[in-house]
């Protein structure tokens, strides 16, 4: 059975489409990356996902639940990690936890609460306010409150959006612990490190549909092909290179302050100057090819 | 943990009390400096408006120590000073400043659950916080009746209306500095218009009409019952307030569902 089921979802606000035709499915046990950039519908999905957003057309279910009608019944099976940190900040560890333990109505509030802890690694600062804890470990605390009722299905929107590299392993090392305990994850990210590292599939969401899903190798071996050959040089030879190689029916991207030839073992010698840097095709490729759009 | 084939009813118990647990946890934080201004205020009231004037102006209003008359009728504006106003602020920064409220909503707590557990808790705390005045009041010489124990009741219930308006104020505004104009619109004249410092039959008679409609001159008057006498009329105006704390508790659900649900 999938954990979520979404058909022909759409959601507007005013003359904005967010969301437009979504049909997803993501089964049980997995971790499906919603890929995708700044306004692309993700964090949208996740609000028709906790009732939070009401769809204007389309059926959605999680859990076994119609949504939004009982979207009360499947949010108590659900652990949601918010992309903006919304915890309360004078209030200690503990009783941060502690309050959300009562909202999920866990039975053994305390046990939770230990439960938690050890999952954060923050128990010896448990009686700390959230202010004294560092950007780390904030994050990670809110990672704990989402968990802390042991949900079945987890929603993590954009978990590490704004966080410096370090606390990103961090909390990768943590969502990958998650996922190999069976956990069914759906993570809207656009950092495609994130998806690539953490999810067992990937779904690329632009303009508020899926444009393309698969494996990260899948995808890659799909629409990228083997390797990539990017060319550094100064703008005017860029753009000369650009002509060549799509006149050799290559597909060329922009890549930072170079370009990328995408396919490049397709290119028969021609079309790929022979001081480009030659790599392995990657799921950034995909993602700028897919949606136009510079990946981070 | 639901196991999932529960069917969640409304306003459930758990959720209510789960909401509450977080303010608890907050008001842990803070009690301290809210509780003496509480206290302090009404002792600060009593000593310019009731001492002071009482000195120079006014010896009794209808047969009432002056210091007793404001005593009693202070008890309104801290009720109204520790709902309506927290209610506002309260409800704006936990929406849109520190996303509270998107944190709640996403654990199995519905709009309504959310709104009456902040009434609530804004309820129980104005219950106890409007009592302050009265004590004040009787270490000036007001003495103690059994009908004061009802005093905390007719606040919770006055507050749960004020916290509504409050929280409905809060959804309505578009930015927190428009609380200025609901202040000085609602918050202000109900204050003054409610009969704590002077008896509103001393006012031209179109505004006494729209005093009896202002449910702090009820409480006010609900409260002199308390401590002087009640009269029949005191059950209408307590099924007053009961019907305004009814009204706005439906106002602000609503308001707050056009709010926080897209």
């Amino acid at each position: 059975m999938a954990a979520i089921e979404l058909r022909g979802v759409v959601k507007r606000f005013g003359p904005i489409t967010a969301v437009d035709g979504l049909d997803l499915d993501v089964p049980e046990g997995i971790c499906l990356g919603l890929l995708g950039p700044n306004g692309a519908g993700k964090s949208t999905t996740m609000r028709l996902l906790t009732g939070q957003a009401l769809p204007d057309a389309g059926e959605l279910r999680a859990l076994g639940h119609e949504l939004p009608g009982d979207a009360k019944a499947a949010r108590a099976k659900m652990g949601v990690v918010p992309q903006l940190d919304n915890l309360d900040v004078d209030v200690t560890v503990e009783d941060n936890l502690a309050v959300f333990a009562r909202l999920y109505r866990v039975p053994d509030v305390g046990a939770a609460v230990d439960r938690a802890l050890d999952l954060s690694r923050l128990r010896d600062r448990r009686r700390d306010a959230v202010d004294e804890l560092s950007g780390g470990m904030r994050r990670r605390l809110l990672l704990a409150r989402g968990l802390v009722h042991d949900p079945e299905l987890v929603l993590l929107d954009e978990p590490t959006v704004g966080l410096d590299p370090q606390i990103r392993t961090e909390l990768w090392s943590l969502i990958d612990n998650l996922r190999s305990r069976g956990r069914t994850i759906l993570m809207s990210t656009h950092y495609i490190e994130e998806a690539e590292r953490l999810a067992d599939e990937v779904a690329v969401m632009a303009q508020g549909k899926i444009i393309s899903r698969g494996r990260p190798a899948e995808l890659i071996s799909q629409h990228a092909g083997r390797q990539t050959a990017e060319i550094y040089a100064p703008p005017e030879r860029l753009a000369e290179a650009r002509i060549v190689a799509e006149a050799a029916g290559l597909r060329v991207r922009p890549a930072g302050p170079a370009i990328a030839i995408v396919g490049s073992e397709r290119s028969n010698g021609e079309g790929v100057p022979e001081d480009a840097v030659i790599r392995a095709a990657s799921l950034e490729d995909v993602f700028v090819l897919l949606t136009g759009e510079e990946a981070e | 943990m639901s196991d999932g084939r529960t069917t969640l009813r409304r306003l459930e118990p758990a959720a209510i009390g789960g909401v509450m647990s977080r303010e608890v946890a907050n008001f842990r934080t803070y009690w301290k400096g809210t509780t003496f201004s509480s206290v302090l205020e009404p002792i600060v009231y009593l000593l310019a408006f009731g001492l002071g004037l009482s000195a120079t102006l006014v010896d009794d209003v209808n047969g009432l120590p002056y210091v007793e008359f404001v005593g009693t009728g202070m008890v309104a504006t801290a009720v109204i000073f520790s709902s309506a106003l927290p209610a506002m602020f309260g409800t704006f920064v936990k929406h849109r400043f520190q996303n509270t409220y998107d944190a709640i909503l996403a654990a199995p707590v519905d709009v309504e659950e959310l709104v009456s557990a902040e009434m609530l808790w804004i309820g129980v705390r104005a219950s106890i916080y409007g009592c302050f005045p009265l004590i004040v009041t009787m270490a000036f010489g007001l003495d103690p009746t059994p009908g004061m124990l009802l005093v905390p009741l007719f606040c919770f219930v006055t507050a749960l209306g004020f916290a509504g308006f409050g929280v409905a104020m809060a959804a309505i505004v578009a930015k927190i500095d428009q609380f200025n104009y609901v202040t000085a619109l609602f918050v202000t004249p109900l204050f003054l218009v409610s009969g704590a410092f002077f008896p509103i039959d001393e006012l031209p008679e179109g505004v006494q009409v729209v005093a009896q409609l202002n449910p702090l001159h009820q409480l006010v008057e609900l409260v002199r019952g308390g401590a002087f006498g009640f009269a029949a009329v005191d059950l209408v105006r307590f099924a007053g307030l009961v019907a305004f704390a009814i009204v706005m508790w439906r106002i602000a659900v609503n308001r707050m569902e056009a709010r926080l649900i897209d």
